[in-house]
């Protein structure tokens, strides 16, 4: 029961999420509107944390074979990305790396002046 | 036989994950970082599809009741951060700043890297959400009338390539604070990334789960003016 009832709330949240989506017209899905509510639910504590954690914590532990079924399916697109396929692959790389070592130096860097002070 | 599985209700779901176990195995016996759970059972599934001849509809007929938990399992990641809210609000203005920089890195590199290989318009607009989460991407992909299925597939090739080495990036880029290890892998990686972060630990994982929406959202605000730009 217990994982059960985690389970209904979470499904709740989502689809209040889906009800956001439809309501405000701005490109944000479902799924950022959901987190924000859980997390501010949490905080005020109207959700309390053991009324979700366990189910959560599975969802999370499970989240990588989520991504299967999606990225297979990249393989109905090859036909489109051929034309430019190298550019696609190379963009992605080189940019997630740039992109990672500026937002982790920034981070980094402020924090680390903060605590000298 | 080909048609019993394309009619199953069960074999997409149990193929992914057979495919995600054997990448679970070998990731604990060969510990080589090519050796990644994701990325193994995506060749594996992969493969199978292609020498079986089972089409993709077929697969996905029953897979995509996986893909059916991301948006509840995506909601939970509220969970790590909410228990790292202390961390988040004693760092709130290195997180915030961390990310808007990356963003605005995103953008600039994908334009720097469009320019240099001559891309035009629809294509350059297509790669613009390529580090935000998949849901955020398409809307946005839509929104600036690129190719959608293009805007995914990069997403999907970000978010595996930081699944597989965002630790690696983090080492040789010499960031070592767990909170902007969390910061470096969500923003420039998305959920799949932050899949990882979680495996680094809780205060990465919390602090990528954060990434996700804060970038997802500047992503949306930045990409509106740079589209302008090719």
């Amino acid at each position: 029961m217990k994982y059960l009832s985690q389970f209904g709330i979470i499904l709740a949240i989502s689809f209040v999420g889906e009800v956001l989506n439809r309501i405000i017209p701005l490109p944000i899905p479902a799924s950022i509107y959901g987190m924000v509510l859980l997390f501010v639910g949490l905080l005020s504590g109207v959700v309390k944390l053991s009324s979700v954690k366990d189910t959560g914590k599975f969802l999370i532990e499970i989240m990588p074979l989520l991504f299967i079924p999606a990225t297979v399916g990249l393989i109905e697109s090859w036909a489109l990305m051929q034309d430019f396929l190298v550019a696609i692959i190379v963009i992605s790389l080189v940019s997630t790396v740039v992109v990672a070592a500026a937002a982790g130096r920034i981070t980094q860097f402020i924090i680390n002046r903060k605590t000298k002070k | 036989m080909k048609e019993f599985v394309s009619n199953s209700m069960f074999f997409g779901v149990t193929l992914s994950l057979a495919a995600y176990a054997v990448g679970i195995l070998a990731k604990r016996r060969l510990k080589l970082f090519i050796f990644n759970p994701l990325l193994v059972a995506i060749a594996l599934t992969i493969t199978a599809l292609l020498v079986s001849g089972i089409e993709y509809d077929a697969y996905n007929s029953s897979a995509k009741y996986l893909s059916y938990l991301l948006t509840p399992a995506t909601i939970c990641l509220a969970i790590p951060l909410y228990e790292q809210y202390k961390l988040l609000k004693k760092n709130f203005t290195a997180i915030i700043v961390g990310i808007a920089s990356g963003v605005l890195t995103s953008l600039t590199t994908i334009f720097l890297m469009a320019l240099l290989f001559k891309l035009g318009h629809y294509e350059y607009i297509t790669l613009l959400p390529k580090s935000i989460t998949t849901a955020i991407g398409i809307g946005l992909s839509q929104e600036l009338e690129g190719y959608v299925s293009i805007t995914v597939a990069s997403i999907m090739i970000t978010g595996l390539f930081g699944n597989i080495a965002g630790d690696i990036i983090c080492k040789v880029c010499g960031i070592k604070h767990p909170v902007a290890r969390g910061i470096a892998i969500g923003t420039s990686a998305h959920v799949m990334g932050t899949a990882k972060a979680l495996q680094m630990g809780q205060i990465e994982g919390a602090m990528s789960s954060l990434s996700i929406a804060v970038a997802g959202c500047m992503t949306v605000a930045g990409a509106i003016l740079y589209s302008t730009f090719i």
